[in-house]
């Protein structure tokens, strides 16, 4: 039980001063990786923040190396921020150029630099480990995230450029959504969709960038890709696919911190993007319209009332019904016996039906290539389509209705 | 009534258009890697007209327009519009692209979609006023796809996407309409709406310039036709221009010779 208080604690901000502070930073963070994701998501061109996260890594090598150089600690996160800036920004420069210089397609140029840049940045943590300054530099921790020691400035860095990538976000969501849904229309209304996509990697490269200290370079795509992914399954407009994303973010970077708050052990980083993605999962099933649950219910609410309509078409003609879901559609209906004779409520819709797939025939032949003719998919009601005035007159065609026997 | 009461006011920009090409292309060659796609043309867009740009598959018809618009990088050439640098007249320009180039499942509905015409007017952070919606829905109301405005792109047909994004150039109230084959995979329904829309615009004074695919229809929906097979084969008023010998030297073996008797053709 004692874990649970512990978890209300951190959730209402009561635990611990640390745990506050990465409350609060986490939050920041999911809200502007979230919409900045969006983005990303839209453009398809989630995984290029693959390669800008592990090219993060040997600036924070080198920044560590020449700040030590200059006699401080290399720890300033400042430094060590800018530092990942500088390689994060050449790496996505390589994948861009690779991208526009060779016949090379973007996933292999993101391998390429994702994998170089990584190792090379793991190079560089392991030589500043057995340098002679010797002291426990901790930059391991930028790789899965480390909130244990996180500062007040830390927070600050964190809610400054999640702030301002927020804002710009804002700023530029006309002409980024623009370019992500037709980059050449966008093109020809004067928009200068270069620069719109650099912004918006650039925007990429500033949420991995505050990101690392909390969840990490590896994880970081976690946080830009899962909230517009889950954000998809509840919407069909753009401006709510970018406010729900950062609303999942955020929510999922808060309570995942909570609980990492709440228990000593589990680190920050990886629950929050655990708790991002069941509401990830939780969408992908549950959400109405894009969900798996109710594409399934849709479907199979489509297949009764085909079965519906042929069995009521099979009792029209007297034909012998063979099929175990018609027949079990036909009977819960109460429009057949057990036995498979039609009941008088059966008989008369098979007769409504008949009739109503008569005038459906001449309704198409009078409204040849119309709206009407491809509003017909032999399961709307007549009545729904068409006014009864129309269905009148279509009846004096038709002639007089038939029964059917039993 | 007194003929000095009725005031002659033409506006300024007006003069200006008067006379001058609606597009201008000259020296325009455009590559995939080192093979072109279109060699060295010279044309010109009459303001006014209605043209086509014909020509076989891999011919470069969309590829020159989407190079004369900018979309795609030119190897070399300039495109004037209205006698002004193409960077200039954008706000002229409305460009209806290609159906297959969309993802239709893109998280948009139709009449977000029409309001991306808005763009200019709405500028960077204009908020999307009443105004706004209703010039949106009147652009819709003009293809009569008012009564789809919730839906999103992808519940829609082939033709109704199409009139959807024809609304859209529409409510960018521009002076020289550019569609890239507006007329592929659309219904007969869609057809005679759209060329509706299209020859109104031209009554309206605007230039529509259209690439085309089917030769049976040029006479009947247009009047000057640029015949492309990379190279500029033959331009000009489609009553001179488009003739047996031209189709064959611009679509060589492919268009059989009873095929082109049966266009009908203007006698040259």
């Amino acid at each position: 039980m004692s874990g649970f208080y512990a978890f209300l604690d951190a959730l209402f901000l009561q635990a611990n001063y640390n745990a506050t502070l990465v409350a609060v930073g986490a939050a920041l963070l999911g809200l502007a990786s979230g919409s900045v994701g969006a983005f990303l998501f839209l453009r398809k061109r989630a995984l290029v923040s693959d390669a800008v996260a592990h090219a993060t890594l040997p600036g924070i090598g080198i920044a560590f190396i020449v700040m030590v150089a200059f006699g401080g600690s290399g720890r300033s996160l400042a430094g060590l921020l800018i530092g990942s800036t500088l390689t994060a920004g050449l790496g996505l420069f390589l994948v861009d150029w690779i991208t526009q210089r060779t016949r090379l397609a973007e996933d292999a140029a993101i391998g390429a630099v994702l994998s170089v840049f990584f190792g090379f940045g793991i190079v560089l943590l392991t030589l500043i480990q057995t340098m002679a300054s010797g002291q426990q530099a901790g930059l391991e921790g930028f790789l899965l995230g480390s909130t244990a020691g996180m500062l007040f400035e830390d927070a600050l860095i964190i809610a400054v450029g999640g702030a301002l990538a927020v804002l710009a976000v804002l700023v530029l969501r006309r002409p980024m959504a623009l370019v992500a849904f037709d980059v050449g229309y966008a093109e020809t209304l004067g928009i200068n969709t270069r620069r719109v996509d650099m912004a918006m990697m650039g925007l990429v490269m500033a949420v991995t960038v505050i990101g690392l200290k909390i969840v990490g370079l590896i994880l970081i795509v976690a946080m830009l890709i899962i909230p517009p992914a889950t954000a998809r399954f509840w919407t069909e407009r753009t401006e709510w696919v970018i406010g729900l994303a950062a609303i999942s973010g955020g929510m999922a970077a808060y309570l995942g911190a909570a609980i990492s708050a709440a228990a000593a052990d589990l680190p920050t980083g990886p629950i929050i993007v655990l708790v991002s993605a069941a509401f990830f999962g939780l969408s992908l099933f549950f959400a109405p319209g894009r969900g798996i649950v109710a594409a399934i219910l849709r479907r199979r609410r489509f297949q009764l009332r085909v079965h519906l309509r042929q069995g009521l078409l099979a009792l029209a003609h007297g034909e012998k019904i063979l099929e175990p879901l018609t027949l079990s559609v036909l009977l819960r209906n109460g429009f057949i016996r057990a036995d498979g004779v039609a009941t008088e409520s059966g008989r008369a819709l098979a007769a409504k039906t008949l009739r109503d797939e008569k005038r459906w025939d001449i309704a198409r032949r009078l409204h040849k290539d119309d709206a009407v003719a491809s509003r017909y998919d032999g399961l709307t009601p007549i009545e729904a389509v068409l006014t009864e005035d129309e269905i009148a007159e279509i009846d004096v065609r038709l002639g007089p209705p038939q029964m059917v026997v039993p | 009534m007194a003929l000095d009461a009725v005031k002659l006011v033409i506006p300024e920009a007006e003069l200006e258009l008067a006379g001058m090409p609606a597009m201008e292309i000259r020296g325009m060659t455009v590559s995939y890697g080192d093979k072109p796609a279109v060699f060295s043309v010279d044309t010109v867009v009459h303001a006014g007209s209605m043209t086509a740009i014909i020509g076989p598959n891999g011919a470069g018809k969309s590829t020159l327009l989407k190079a004369a618009l900018g979309i795609l990088p030119r190897v070399s050439g300039q495109v004037s519009v209205f006698g002004m640098p193409l960077e200039k007249a954008k706000a002229k320009i409305a460009y209806v692209p290609q159906r297959a180039s969309i993802d239709w499942d893109f998280p948009t509905r139709v009449i977000d979609v029409v309001i991306m015409g808005l763009y200019r007017k709405l500028g960077l952070l204009g908020r999307i006023k009443e105004q706004h919606t209703t010039d949106a829905k009147a652009a819709l109301e003009r293809v009569g796809m008012t009564e789809f405005a919730d839906r999103q792109i992808g519940q829609l047909s082939g033709g109704q996407q199409q009139r959807v994004f024809l609304a859209r150039a529409l409510a960018q109230d521009a002076e020289l309409y550019l569609l890239d084959e507006p007329f592929a995979g659309v219904d007969a329904a869609t057809e005679r709406a759209i060329i509706s829309v299209l020859k109104t615009l031209q009554a309206e004074g605007k230039t529509v310039v259209a690439v085309h695919h089917d030769l049976a229809t040029v006479t009947h929906y247009f009047d000057h036709v640029l015949m492309l097979n990379t190279r500029n084969i033959a331009d000009g008023p489609v009553a001179t221009t488009f003739t047996a010998e031209a189709l064959q030297d611009t679509y060589g073996g492919r268009l059989a010779t009873a095929q082109v008797e049966q266009l009908q053709l203007p006698v040259a």
